[in-house]
């Protein structure tokens, strides 16, 4: 077992969170997040030619008044990703672009991928990506509030709250694209950051049992330590699963595997930092689980 | 918790080795094998066209509103009830009226209501009325109405759209309704959805009308297929829905592409009539309030049989056949999404999922051998047995795999370990207390099972509610995030478990390292 002194950093971290934290919701109110076409609406085509540079393809979309168009590479030499943002629903839309690119450029053409989405489907695909994070966030409220004390339900929500936001702060901050599988990234770290918080609070209750004399803090200490060679481990494997996607995985798994990645390690350390050290806050000792048990066994 | 009874270590061998021969099927190519079963290749996967139409009622209220004026003037008359300001707006009728009460009696009664008919399976009247002031009011479509006239036209525009698809030939397409409003349309293997998205875009609304010498009341000016402005008559001699064929064909004479239809036995009869006595004259075939042609009646027509010409190419005939074919759509049918993926790019990703999963999947189990040694063996034994029984349980489903489905396999990979690692790091604890091997085993194990279980319904609890929330490829990543946990914990605590008490059970009371 390890035995690092992690309540005397507690301090630090929180404060730290905190900022993180404050920092994240600014420029997610201000700068705003770069939403994809699922829930902005609009049409992506991702094409492969070969000889042709990023700046023809603009040229030839330049004269077709599509309101904002961005081009850019995708991955391999020859590839690219087009995003045309379009109001209202417009069936011809994607056979005259097509076209246009197909008749302008001196290169075969070839659409790997086509996707439009209309301003009422990408509403509804935003609201239910809102709904589904909340919903988890509000399950896993619930389930810990069953399996554990309200004490433990707070602050694992309050740590999960913390990832979320974060990760969300540090897309906004990259301008990075926000889809629906970074809903899905996104629910997984919930689970993820959950998974490890439940570990640590595990042992903290145990811990709790066993020492009466110690205080929370030491508790939670304790219990870290106890706990972190398992955090490192599953981190590892988790994150070594989570590089291959990055790598190896193609161009459209890569947002999704960067935000897993960001979520891991956000989680890993809230689950530390964050979900262990709060409890200080409600006032957590040995009683608390004694009247649990109390409430139990009548 | 390492005493196996041999029964239960029967059923743990059993029931794995069941699900994960499943897994085996998918290498299989012939179809004509005992079970055939197999995981389906997502439309990312395996390229196609995913299509998300949507009917839009406005006119079909607009119109059924209209067809309620006759009936309603007819009724007030009947039963000498004086109104006057009849208005017709979009989706209500207006009026004034002197005897409001009789009105309601008679508009609101069940029997024989010709007005306003007695939904019985919603137990509510198709229109309603509301009082504007005093003796004014407006009648509108009810709730239940509104629903009637709406799902209707959604199953009869599944129905023509299912015509279309088949009819164009594509390979094993799904088509289901999504929601009051959606018809969902996946056609794996299409390259380009452009032919079947201007096919169903098309509501194929074909009207034969007279064209008309003046532009009295009652005719519509339209343009006809070379720039000649015509008016034509309002009246529809006859529409689409009495053809029973449309074939194209090449005319003859000139090796033009044409449409000829077959007309039923009514339809030949009115179209006979009509072509008799207004030899000389031109008739408009109208589609979608756009004339076609306008060709002049030279002779009756009484075969019932016709022919369209419209300087079509070939490809334009053979569609307008098919659109006449397969009927008219009630409504017209918006694409609100839309996902193409070419087959190539299907291809590659399938490809760099495998890498990934295959990388991901070496290095967790270096990575485990390195850190538990013979534990680890045990571990990454669990982990193979893992990934088969995920994939037997997703071919037993015939669940389909997407990328994001591959990634939650190779995610999977990367968490599953966890219970493992769980169980042994508690070991290890429960190692310096304990003097007895087979106790520390033991407690280790019973103690990390409350754990172990919290930590993973967390992350099903997200998975269940990504599935439920989740669209196409997203919910593929759910489903084998989901059924990823569950083989988990089966590999981690019947196998490895057993795995487990082999190992220490064999070696009693000799030094252990883990």
């Amino acid at each position: 077992m390890t035995n690092y002194n992690f309540s005397s950093k507690f301090k630090h971290a929180n404060t730290f969170s905190v900022i993180l934290f404050f920092i994240s919701i600014i420029l997610i109110v201000f700068k705003g997040l770069n939403y994809g076409i699922d829930f902005k609406g609009g049409t992506l085509i991702e094409l492969r030619a070969n000889n042709i540079e990023a700046s023809s393809i603009r040229d030839v979309l330049k004269n077709m008044d599509l309101g904002d168009v961005n081009v850019k590479k995708f991955g391999k030499e020859g590839d690219f990703l087009i995003k045309v943002e379009q109001k209202g629903n417009n069936n011809k839309l994607i056979p005259e672009i097509k076209k246009n690119l197909s008749d302008s450029l001196n290169s075969d053409v070839n659409f790997r991928r086509v996707e439009n989405v209309g301003p009422k489907v990408s509403a509804e695909l935003l609201q239910s990506g809102i709904i589904a994070i909340s919903l988890s966030l509000a399950a896993m409220l619930f389930y810990i509030w069953v399996r554990f004390e309200w004490q433990f339900s707070i602050g694992s929500i309050l740590a999960l709250f913390h990832d979320v936001m974060i990760t969300l702060g540090i897309f906004s901050l990259l301008s990075l694209e926000i889809n629906l599988s970074i809903i899905a990234a996104v629910l997984t770290i919930v689970g993820y950051s959950m998974n490890d918080t439940v570990v640590i609070y595990d042992r903290i209750r145990e811990n709790l049992g066993k020492f009466h004399k110690l205080n929370i803090s030491e508790i939670a200490n304790l219990s870290i330590n106890e706990t972190l060679a398992r955090t490192i481990i599953t981190s590892v494997t988790t994150l070594l699963a989570l590089f291959s996607i990055f790598i190896l995985g193609g161009e459209i798994l890569r947002g999704f595997s960067f935000a897993m990645i960001l979520g891991v390690l956000i989680g890993t350390y809230s689950s530390i930092f964050v979900a262990a050290p709060i409890l200080k806050y409600f006032k957590v000792s040995y009683k608390t689980i004694e009247k649990e048990e109390e409430k139990i066994v009548p | 918790m390492l005493n196996f009874s041999k029964i239960n270590v029967l059923i743990i061998y059993l029931l794995f080795t069941f699900v994960a021969l499943f897994s085996f099927l998918n290498l299989q190519n012939d179809k004509n094998q005992l079970i055939n079963k197999k995981i389906n290749l997502g439309l990312d996967l395996q390229g196609g066209s995913y299509l998300l139409l949507e009917i839009n009622s406005d006119n079909l209220v607009k119109e059924k509103i209209q067809s309620k004026v006759i009936p309603t003037k007819k009724l007030l008359k009947e039963n000498e009830i004086k109104f006057n300001n009849f208005k017709i707006n979009d989706d209500n009728l207006s009026l004034s009226i002197d005897n409001l009460e009789k009105f309601d009696i008679l508009f609101n009664s069940r029997k024989n209501n010709l007005v306003n008919p007695y939904i019985d399976n919603y137990r509510s009247h198709e229109l309603e009325y509301t009082k504007i002031n005093k003796n004014q009011i407006k009648i509108s479509f009810s709730k239940f109405g509104l629903l009637t006239i709406n799902n209707s036209a959604l199953k009869q525009s599944i129905e023509i759209v299912r015509r279309r698809i088949d009819d164009v030939g594509t390979k094993e397409p799904t088509i289901l309704q999504r929601g009051e409003k959606r018809i969902l349309v996946e056609l794996p293997g299409l390259k380009d959805p452009e032919r079947i998205k201007a096919l169903l875009g098309k509501t194929a609304q074909l009207n034969f009308r007279l064209v008309s010498d003046n532009n009295e009341f009652g005719t519509d000016e339209l343009i006809s297929e070379n720039g000649e402005k015509l008016n034509i008559s309002k009246r529809i001699i006859m529409s689409g829905e009495n053809l029973i064929d449309a074939q194209p064909s090449i005319q003859n004479q000139n090796n033009e592409p044409t449409v000829s239809f077959t007309l039923d036995r009514l339809g030949a009869q009115k179209f006979g009539r009509v072509t008799t006595d207004n030899v000389g004259k031109r008739l408009a075939i109208v589609l979608d309030g756009e004339i076609v042609s306008a060709p002049n009646i030279n002779e009756p027509i009484t075969s019932g049989n016709g022919m369209i010409s419209g300087s079509f190419t070939f490809q334009e005939a053979t569609d307008l056949a098919l659109l006449l074919r397969s009927g008219a759509l009630p409504t017209p049918l918006i694409v609100v999404e839309e996902r193409t993926v070419g087959p190539d790019l299907g291809e590659d990703s399938i490809k760099s999922g495998i890498t990934s999963l295959i990388v991901g999947f070496i290095l967790v189990i270096l990575f485990m051998l390195y850190k538990y040694k013979i534990f680890g063996l045990i571990a990454n034994t669990a982990l193979i047995a893992n990934l088969l029984m995920l994939i037997g349980v997703l071919t037993i489903l015939e669940a389909t795999l997407t990328l994001p489905g591959i990634a939650g396999i190779i995610l999977t990979v990367g968490m599953a370990v966890d219970a493992n690692v769980l169980i042994f790091e508690r070991i290890k604890e429960e190692l310096k207390t304990e003097k007895s091997i087979i106790h520390a085993f033991d407690s280790g194990y019973t103690r990390a099972k409350i754990t172990v279980l919290d930590a993973n319904i967390t992350t099903l609890i997200a998975a269940i509610i990504l599935f439920a929330f989740g669209s196409g490829p997203v919910k593929g990543f759910a489903i084998t995030l989901g059924i990823g946990i569950i083989t988990t914990l089966f590999t981690a605590y019947f196998l490895a478990r057993h795995l487990t008490s082999l190992v220490v059970l064999n070696i009693k009371n000799k030094e252990i390292n883990i």
